[in-house]
């Protein structure tokens, strides 16, 4: 069933797209050899290229142009062979060289297409309309002194992938699943680290509303949303902002606004009539890109695992659907489930990773990235379960063992005489005891109230501090008992 | 007995390695010409004299230790638009203000690391926009030719690299360094009755080179004759990965193409250039110019390059669109002139700083370069500009099928009276028109003195060639220079 917003007119249908401005993975910046490391001090990562200083001249990165091919490649997007970077004329004091170097009319990356995954477990394809590469201007701030705005230029020319999509969305979920799915593809293929609270990734949100079979209305750019809740708040409150508007006999003019993110509203930026007149044309100072198709070729070869080969690679191991979506989601957990499971049963150990793993991971509110236990040192939980040393329960106080020191299996066992007793001898000394101790239980469970068989097995299983082979203690029982 | 200030850079480099002078000397005669006739030309904006006595010290002690670069010990003067570590840069503006660069541009590091020695920065058109060095926020430059009818008036040195002109042909500076866009180094050149090569685009490194306008800007040097352009322009030259227009291609030995032979070179000779406000002294000086070199052996073809008369407005639609965002980084934000007032708000800031900063001529560009890349008429004049300018760029390219190398006026007139055309700037954007073309295709393009008009004032010839060949220019040029055995001394010379 489709996603519509009521109006007091009836139902209207929600157009989106997303421009997701994506930081580059690089050592370097776009166009200087300058550094990239988020949170260092300001202005200490600026060369006099990016500082707009006489002269200076901007020359390109060739791993941002390799990593933007390689994003564009895990889009399943057409790649140009050439392409060109043009100026973006504006005076800001944060862009120091009074222009943005960005690919306007000739873009690295062209039409492509991704398949997102909605919570009722369908599928949709969003098509990708182009990808370019643009560096970043620095950063303002206005709240360091009364009276001064401060400027921190380490951003400046930092490589940003803008990667613009079709319209093609029609819900807030669509939205955020187009933007999640996004962001696990550059993981993945290690393009941009995804971090939105950083900055690395913000997408301006492009809405507009329109009543089922129309032409696409006017649409409005909500700027610079910083994660994928926020992107879909935004959506339904502008959407809903829009359709009053056509309701009450208004007309929606195409303007840039900003989502106020404690109101949950959106808010007028600058309407069209004050849009910039950027005065693009090619940077004189860079001549057009031109890859070879062969290196393209290698780049392709080299390219890691994509999510959805991935996904695909687990149901195939015989994962169900959930579980393989829910251990690809993030690349760090996918690669934490490959260890556990490699040489394993691989239904037990992603049972163990989506069970027990994640359990502890949210309670302790850790990451994989942190992770309190090492999926070598879960893999060889697994391997004392298989091989009978420990018992499914035994597992589970071993495993809370691992999570205060995350130190091999094997070693907790014996440190605290965990293994479990599969020596006949010892259990039924332990039966026998237990059997002496209990002749009046004997007597009723022998006059058919069988339920007391589990009391037996109880009783032994405390004897012996929870370490008798279960099935063991259940076997000798069940002979003594006759 | 020849004084130091005579002797040419060829000369002066065969002198220092005789041990017959030293750099100390050399440069202390420049240094004590400059003191004498700086102040009436105002050829130099910062002389550093004492940097370039050190330097020279520093020279000869290396020369005694063996360690002889390619111009060791040789003075030089260095236009102010090339940026130089720790001695300020103008571009010939106030927005600059006190700005002192904490890098040296490639081509001025490319002369002292073959041990040229550095007088001082030379006087300029503001950001090199202008054709009679006029527009300096540091005052104009005076020619040191003058009318022998009138020795009083004041003449222009061309611009806009008119101070490197004028301190070349004055003997205040052995060469100099001097860039072209439209024939900033040509131009000024021939009304200083001097030599200057605008090599192919990218021969040179425009790194830390104030831009003007970044496809056509080309650095080049200015010298008394055309083997000590061909001398600087072996160190200037070179692949720099700093720049990503620049040439990745090996330098020649320049100036061992100058005595090469014309004989057999096929000299093509356009039909357009023949044009409505040629001097028809200058005309005969072609026609002198082609004579000598058919006497060298040389065939000259007549040729056409049909777009050249769009060239000029071409030139004016391309130059100032990229001028307009080169000069926007001089917004009084990070360095140089900043002008506010106690309320003023970020767009305040910018306008009265640019406002104060620039000159007219500038401003002038900057207006025409932002309204022809303006939403609405870029298509009209920025993208038709570039389209003629192809063209341009294809004629030349059929020319060479069948020419060597091209001979023509290198400007329309002799240096002018520094009060006239100053109040119309398409007069003065005339004086270009037999320099923009090169600059439009990229190509090579040599001014030669060779000859003096009635008035006793220095007229130039052009030999324009093959993208890279600037050997073959040498060649012919340096014909020219033998035959025409220029010889004549500017009236103000140290």
């Amino acid at each position: 069933m489709s996603y519509t917003l009521d109006g007091d007119t009836g139902p209207w249908e929600v157009v989106v797209g997303l421009e997701v401005h994506a930081q580059v993975l690089s050592e370097s910046k776009l166009f200087s050899g300058a550094a990239t490391a988020f949170g260092a001090g300001p202005n200490s990562q600026v060369s006099f290229v990016d500082a707009g200083f006489p002269g200076m001249l901007p020359v390109i990165n060739g791993e941002c142009v390799a990593q933007a091919v390689r994003t564009g490649l895990g889009l399943n997007a057409q790649v140009n062979l050439w392409s060109r970077f043009d100026r973006k004329n504006y005076f800001y004091a944060d862009l120091p060289q009074g222009y943005q170097i960005s690919q306007f009319a000739h873009p690295i990356i062209g039409t492509g297409v991704i398949e997102i995954t909605l919570a009722d477990g369908s599928t949709k394809n969003i098509g990708i309309t182009r990808l370019h590469l643009e560096q970043d201007a620095g950063k303002s701030l206005h709240d360091q002194h009364q009276s001064k705005s401060f400027i921190d230029l380490n951003r400046s020319g930092v490589a940003l992938m803008e990667i613009v999509s079709e319209p093609d969305m029609r819900s807030p979920e669509e939205a955020g699943a187009y933007l999640t799915k996004l962001r696990q593809i550059v993981r993945y293929l290690g393009t941009c680290d995804g971090n939105m609270d950083e900055g690395s990734m913000r997408a301006d949100v492009n809405v507009s509303v329109r009543k089922a079979g129309e032409e696409f209305r006017t649409r409005c750019e909500i700027k610079n949303v910083n994660s994928v809740r926020f992107v879909m708040q935004a959506v339904e409150a502008e959407a809903r902002r829009q359709i009053e508007v056509w309701e009450s006999g208004g007309t929606v003019g195409q303007e840039t606004r900003l989502f106020d993110t404690a109101r949950g509203t959106t808010r007028s930026m600058r309407s069209k009539e004050d849009a910039h007149d950027y005065r693009y044309f090619p940077d004189p100072d860079l001549p057009p890109l031109v890859l070879e198709q062969s290196w393209v070729d290698q780049l392709k070869a080299s390219l890691p695992e994509l999510p959805d080969n991935r996904r695909a690679r687990y149901v195939a191991l015989g994962l169900s659907p959930y579980d393989a979506h829910v251990l690809t989601i993030e690349k760090e957990t996918a690669a934490f489930f490959e260890i556990v499971a490699k040489g394993r049963d691989a239904k037990v150990a992603a049972n163990w990773v989506t069970g027990d793993y994640f359990a502890a991971l949210n309670r302790l509110k850790r990451e994989v990235a942190d992770s309190p236990v090492s999926a070598e040192n879960l893999g060889a939980l697994l391997d004392l379960i298989a091989d009978g040393t420990l018992s499914g329960k035994l597992a589970k106080d071993v495993f809370e063992a691992m999570l205060e020191a995350d130190e091999p299996p094997a070693q907790i066992v014996e440190t605290r005489g965990l293994r479990q007793v599969t020596d006949t001898g010892a259990i039924e000394a332990a039966v026998d005891a237990v059997l002496a101790a209990n002749a009046d239980k004997i007597a009723q469970y022998q006059g058919g109230k069988v339920g007391l068989f589990g009391f037996f097995v109880g009783q032994t299983m405390k004897a012996m501090a929870g370490k008798g082979n279960p099935a063991l203690v259940n076997e000798l029982l069940k002979q003594k008992l006759g | 007995m020849m004084r130091p200030t005579d002797y040419t850079i060829a000369e002066g480099l065969r002198a220092l390695d005789k041990r017959e002078i030293s750099s100390v000397e050399l440069t202390g005669a420049y240094v004590k010409a400059i003191e004498a006739h700086n102040p009436r030309l105002n050829a130099y904006i910062t002389v550093t004299a004492e940097t370039a006595m050190e330097a020279a010290r520093a020279s000869d002690a290396r020369r005694a230790k063996g360690e002889v670069g390619a111009l060791e010990g040789i003075p030089l003067g260095i236009k102010d638009l090339f940026c130089t570590e720790g001695t300020r840069t103008t571009a010939g503006s106030k927005i600059l203000g006190e700005f002192v660069p904490p890098y040296e541009s490639t081509v001025s590091g490319n002369l002292k690391r073959d041990g040229a020695v550095f007088l001082g920065k030379l006087n300029l058109d503001e950001f090199a926009m202008g054709s009679s060095n006029t527009t300096s926020a540091f005052g104009p430059v005076e020619n040191p030719w003058s009318r022998a009818n009138d020795p009083a008036k004041r003449l222009v040195p061309g611009g806009s690299s008119g101070g490197s002109a004028a301190a070349v042909a004055a003997r205040l500076a052995m060469g100099a360094t001097a860039t072209d866009t439209g024939g900033s180094i040509r131009q000024p050149a021939a009304f200083c009755g001097i030599a200057g090569i605008k090599p192919t685009y990218g021969r040179c490194s425009r790194w830390g080179i104030v831009a003007f306008a970044s496809s056509l800007d080309q650095a080049g040097p200015v010298a008394r004759n055309v083997e000590d352009c061909a001398i600087l322009l072996r160190s200037m030259a070179g692949f720099d990965p700093k720049d990503s227009t620049s040439a990745d291609r090996p330098v020649p030995d320049f100036a061992a193409a100058c005595t090469r032979s014309v004989k057999g070179l096929r000299i093509g000779v356009p039909a357009e250039y023949t044009m409505p406000g040629l001097a028809p002294e200058i005309e005969a000086l072609w026609q002198q110019g082609l004579d000598w070199l058919r006497d060298a052996g040389a065939e000259i073809v007549p040729i056409s390059l049909p777009h050249t008369k769009y060239a000029l407005p071409t030139y004016y639609v391309v130059a100032p669109a990229e001028a307009s965002s080169n000069l926007a980084r001089y917004d009084g934000v990070r360095y140089g002139l900043r002008v506010t007032e106690r309320d003023s708000d970020l767009r305040d800031l910018y306008e009265r700083t640019r406002a104060a900063g620039f000159g007219a001529e500038v401003r002038r560009r900057i207006m025409i370069g932002t309204y022809v890349l303006s939403h609405g008429y870029y298509d009209a004049y920025y993208l038709k500009a570039q389209k003629v300018r192809a063209l341009i760029a294809r004629d030349f390219t059929q020319a060479w099928e069948k020419v060597d190398a091209i001979v023509t006026p290198a400007t329309p007139t002799s240096a002018f009276p520094m009060d006239e055309r100053q109040d119309d700037p398409v007069t003065m954007y005339l004086n270009d028109v037999f320099t923009v073309p090169a600059n439009l295709a990229g190509l090579p393009g040599l001014a030669v003195p060779a000859g003096l008009d009635g008035q006793g004032l220095p007229l130039g010839l052009q030999v324009i060639g093959k993208a890279f060949d600037e050997e073959t220019v040498f060649a012919v040029g340096a014909a020219l220079e033998r035959a025409a055995n220029f010889t004549a001394k500017p009236q103000v010379m140290a």
